[in-house]
């Protein structure tokens, strides 16, 4: 159903940004509101209509108490913007190719209309973001613009594609600008999917919008423009390490989690310390010497992929009739978030039994996500052995899903699945649990 | 019209007086957006420290000044308690709200302003980069709009009433960074603005004090130092608007009104007086005369000092100025003084031709300057000493501030100073950048809502005052101290717990303002004086003791009133106790009253009391005592 606003603004010949006289009645009274007609917003219930008046303030009038509406000078046409999209290189920098999947790492807003517009062009980059191109000379690329929650296995698959295309014509490393609630999981495809990996790829993003002075994204970015020229041949996030504007943190892509739903240092690497501190001035502090470096050679796309993989969490009063109607629909592998050092109820014992006799890979991983699991402490867990579960040591059941999917895309036999599990392909799985792991 | 100020005969009609206000005061509500205590402490439990980054307009353009600034590597630390902010206004959460108690009272403050609501409330974001709001921008939204104040000399418009939040409080300026802390932001604050139609500096009295009332009137609103805050905006014909911060007191601003007309007015004679002269802004030219051989062996000490940290002496030539920077604009300022003022980002002080031979410069010294730049009769110079750049830096303000000179009053921010008189504190703030804070969802106000809080207004404080009189007979002064003094709300309260009327208010108004020249009674919290009269209502402290609790209680405020009580022995004794007391007071005098008998009263009854005052009723000792005289003298 038409909105009142939407009917009104036809009715009445309204456009967005029309200059306007408006009277409505507010009990016995007459106010009178000049100022521009603001778009209506996405999902309200349209009873009014938004003015932004003269001294820059928006309100709402009830459609219904207007009186009468005069248009007194219509929008005038938007000057069109036009901004380069490559900058002339500069001799004696690196290469980085960034590459947009959604969100904004720079924004423009029209301080006129109230609108903020996504600035993804390398001139609105180098004038939002001047530092980066101190750094290297960049090549922006938007791939796609979608939300991070509406991320899919297809879309890796792009990214991972791109990434390859740019580093394989010699771009020195490659930035991945990603909204940050699913960005762990791409990074952790990425991680699988590019295999003799020689450079750096960077997922970067930022928890407080571009268009505020305050937003975490120019820093991030800076900082994951160093890190996309420095030694680092592996995938990382990089975001802010503390909710300071001081030093971001490069997490290895297979041992990162978002943490927390807004803080900017949501991102912490899980049983596995970051790999290095970077400071936007170009100051990398190693916090491990363990990664792989950056070498030669061409970076290979191995995207083969199952996407019939589920994430199935255990609580208390959970039955086996979920795994059951995942097994009957046709999935392929499940990753069980299990309880404590990897258990589920005894009765539910029977439904895994029956899905591994159907073929279908269940593994198990922790919801304290802190530590590993083991299946020998326990008798449940000695069951759930028995019935053929595979555990997965010490990786995030984030990681453990793209992984069992990965897997899944290049064997179907369960053994071969269980062996591919427990093996160690990006840093998904550290041989012992070290002390310093644990709430960092 | 000199520096005295014979103002009363001024026709500020004539002079084309404009003044507007605007007035922000916080209310006692939970913070605007998430429900954290609104309440300042000094208690640091955490630091965090961020940057702030000019954003890009639609048409791709930053500020240059402003990443230069960024780039320069500006840091602003916070200092947060963990009771008093969260991560709302860390910024590292998403807002919520806004407190609905703010919004109804702010409101309620609409409707008594004679405005009228908006139909939705949309919050902005006003970009603000100096780092007060840790976001960048500071939340605020139109509530109500197109209200307005009678006064006898006219109606003012009140275009609209805003409720926003608060800001940060600075607590220190480097050179690098700042900091600040951060429990005063997200504080509701409603911000009243007037149209520039106060004409008579009286009528900006009248309208703030309407405007304060309508405030009061909520009892929603914060009282003390800080939680209210009255700009004004003032300007003559052929003068400059210049805005005004800080003005605390009410009674403060017709004061304040009367010296800016005056300092605009003696800056329109200077400027008439340097056109005659026949000087032009491009006369003055930015250059730095090195006079420090002059001062080898001077007897400034503060020229002195810098020479030998190595230091230097500079000199601008003001051509045409002599006479002009001496001459007095406020009592007791001068051109000279608005020249320092600019300075003072640089240096501390600026020496000017008008004002020496003096602070230990010679007559031979100022000769010999005068011989250096080769002034005339009718120029002047300003002396800095300091290191080079610096005294560079500090001239560049004193040469600015006197090619303004030249063209009249310059528009600019001042601050109000305890004198009455003002000082210069920025430029004037461009148009402020608004877009919609896309985080809150507006909010609509339905028409059976506003009906509702129409109908139910707060009692204006003087309908209260003619209330108190009619209801609880008190005086008509002690009811207008008690509302005017905001003491209004607690008298009612305690008259509910019992209190009479009369006793309440003559402790809240006339104990308590006696004892304001003897401590510093602002100490002296609502706890404390619901708790004194608690121990008055149960029977433990007489009503002579108060003064003595609130007294202790200025000096001590971390005490509790019984505390004091108990300290001080003004705790009531029980009836066997002061008989006893009462029955050696009369064994002492014991012949007296065989000799006088009923005579004896007066006497017995002023020693007895002078053991008893504040620990025993009047009414009862003077009954015992009545009672063991008559026995004794049968």
């Amino acid at each position: 159903m038409k909105r009142k606003v939407d009917e009104f603004m036809e009715r009445h010949g309204l456009g967005v940004g029309d200059l306007v006289r408006v009277v409505k009645r507010e009990g016995d009274e007459r106010v009178t509101f000049e100022g521009l007609v603001m778009p209506p917003y996405e999902l309200s219930p349209g009873e009014t209509l938004t003015i932004k008046l003269d001294n820059g303030y928006n309100i709402g009038v009830l459609i219904d108490a207007i009186e009468s509406i005069e248009i007194l000078e219509k929008a005038k046409e938007a000057p069109k913007m036009e901004f380069r999209e490559v900058l002339p290189r500069k001799e004696g920098l690196p290469s980085v190719t960034i590459l947009g999947t959604g969100g904004t790492i720079a924004s423009r807003i029209d301080y006129k209309t109230g609108a903020v517009h996504a600035a993804f062009t390398a001139e609105e980059l180098a004038k939002a973001v001047p530092e980066i191109f101190d750094i290297a000379n960049i090549t922006p690329k938007l791939l796609f613009n979608i939300m991070s929650e509406d991320m899919k296995p297809e879309y890796w698959k792009r990214i991972a594609h791109e990434t390859a295309k740019a580093l394989n014509s010699g771009e020195d490393g490659v930035v991945i600008a990603h909204g940050t609630d699913t960005m762990g999981y791409t990074a952790a495809a990425l991680s699988f999917m590019l295999r003799n990996l020689t450079k750096p790829v960077v997922l970067v993003g930022s928890q407080r919008s571009s268009d505020r002075p305050s937003s975490d994204a120019a820093m991030n970015l800076i900082c994951a423009t160093r890190m996309a020229v420095s030694d680092v041949a592996e995938v990382m996030v990089v975001m802010h390490g503390e909710t300071s504007d001081t030093y971001c943190l490069a997490h290895r892509g297979t041992k990162v989690r978002k943490m927390h739903t807004s803080r900017r240092d949501t991102f912490r690497s899980i049983n596995d310390i970051p790999i290095a501190k970077v400071w936007t001035d170009g100051k990398i502090e190693y916090l491990r010497d363990d990664y792989r470096k950056r070498g030669e050679g061409e970076v290979e796309v191995d995207d083969r992929f199952e996407e019939k993989v589920a994430i199935l969490k255990i609580y208390p009063g959970v039955t086996g009739e979920l795994l059951e109607f995942l097994v009957d629909r046709g999935y392929k592998g499940v990753v069980i978030e299990g309880t404590g050092l990897g258990h589920t109820p005894n009765d539910m014992i029977p439904a895994i039994e029956r899905a591994v006799e159907n073929g279908v890979a269940v593994c198990m991983t922790s919801q304290c996500l802190y530590g590993r699991v083991n299946l020998n402490v326990y008798s449940t867990g000695r069951r759930l052995l028995k019935a053929g579960v595979i555990p997965c040591e010490d990786m995030l059941p984030e990681t453990a899903y793209v992984k069992l999917g990965w897997v899944l895309g290049h064997t179907d036999d369960l053994e071969e699945v269980g062996r591919m599990m427990l093996t160690n392909y990006a840093g998904e799985i550290t041989p012992y649990t070290k002390y310093n792991t644990y709430l960092i | 019209m000199g520096a005295s100020g014979d103002l009363g005969r001024v026709n500020y009609e004539e002079l084309g007086l404009k003044v507007g206000l605007e007035i922000h005061r916080q209310l006692d509500t939970f913070k605007l957006f998430s429900p954290v205590p609104s309440d300042l402490s000094d208690e640091v439990d955490f630091t965090f420290e961020r940057r702030l980054r000019p954003t890009m307009s639609e048409l791709g353009e930053i500020d240059p000044a402003a990443l230069e600034e960024f780039k320069k590597g500006r840091k602003y630390i916070y200092e947060g308690n963990y009771k008093l902010t969260d991560l709302v206004y860390m910024d590292e959460e998403p807002p919520r709200g806004p407190d609905r108690e703010a919004l109804e009272v702010t409101l309620q403050i609409g409707y008594l302003l004679n405005a009228k609501p908006v139909d939705e409330v949309h919050f902005m974001r006003k970009i603000v980069i100096d780092g007060s709001n840790v976001s960048g921008f500071q939340r605020t939204a139109i509530v109500a709009v197109n209200g307005k104040v009678d006064t006898p000399w006219g109606s003012v418009g009140i275009p609209t009433v805003c409720l926003e939040e608060d800001a940060c409080r600075i607590v220190e300026r480097r050179e690098r960074e700042v900091i600040y802390r951060i429990d005063r932001l997200g504080i509701p604050l409603v911000e009243i603005s007037t149209t520039p139609d106060i004409h008579h500096p009286e009528q900006a009295k009248v309208v703030a004090k309407y405007i304060g009332d309508a405030l009061r009137a909520t009892r929603k609103v914060k009282r003390g130092l800080g939680t209210i805050r009255q700009d004004l905006n003032v300007s003559i014909k052929g003068g400059a608007r210049v805005e005004i911060k800080g003005v605390q007191e009410l009674d403060m601003i017709p004061l304040i009104i009367e010296r800016e007309v005056e300092r605009q007015l003696n800056l329109l004679k200077i400027r008439d007086e340097l056109k005659k002269r026949g000087v032009k802004p491009e006369d003055i030219k930015e250059e730095f005369y090195d006079v420090t051989d002059v001062f080898q062996n001077t007897g400034s000490k503060i020229i002195a000092r810098t020479i030998k940290n190595g230091g230097k002496v500079l000199a601008v030539r003001l051509p045409k100025f002599r006479g002009l920077i001496g001459k007095e604009i406020q009592p007791g300022r001068r051109l000279g003084t608005e020249m320092a003022d600019r300075a003072k980002k640089y240096v501390r002080g600026i020496f000017h031709i008008d004002e020496l031979p003096n602070y230990g410069i010679i007559q031979e010294e100022v000769n010999a300057v005068i011989e250096k730049l080769g002034l005339g009769e009718e120029d002047a110079f300003v002396l800095v000493a300091a290191e080079e750049e610096t005294a560079k830096n500090a001239l560049r303000e004193v040469i600015k501030r006197a090619k303004e000179a030249i063209e009249g009053v310059p528009e600019e921010t001042r601050r109000a100073l305890p004198d009455g008189n003002t000082q210069y504190m920025r430029p004037l703030p461009g148009k402020a950048r608004m877009y919609p804070e896309t985080d809150i969802p507006s909010i609509f106000l339905p028409p059976e809502e506003k009906e509702r809080i129409k109908a139910n207004l707060p009692e204006l404080p003087q309908e209260r005052i003619e209330r108190y009189i009619r209801e609880y007979r008190i005086d008509r002064s002690l009811a207008e101290t008690l509302v005017n003094d905001e003491r209004d709300e607690l008298f009612e309260e305690l008259v509910e717990k019992g209190v009479k009327p009369s006793l309440a208010a003559s402790i809240l108004v006339v104990v308590l303002k006696g004892l304001k020249k003897e401590v510093p009674i602002e100490n002296v919290t609502d706890e404390h004086i619901r708790e004194a009269f608690e121990l008055y209502l149960e029977g433990k402290i007489a009503k002579e003791a108060f003064e003595e609790i609130f007294k202790e209680l200025a000096l001590h405020p971390e005490k509790t009133a019984k505390q004091v009580a108990e300290e001080k022995g003004l705790t009531l004794l029980s009836e066997e106790e002061v008989e006893r007391i009462i029955d050696e007071v009369i064994q002492q005098n014991i012949e007296v009253i065989k000799a006088k008998g009923m005579g004896a009263m007066g006497m017995i009854m002023g020693r007895a009391m002078a053991k008893l005052r504040g620990r025993a009723d009047g009414k009862l000792v003077s009954s015992l005592v009545r009672k063991k005289i008559q026995k004794i003298a049968g």
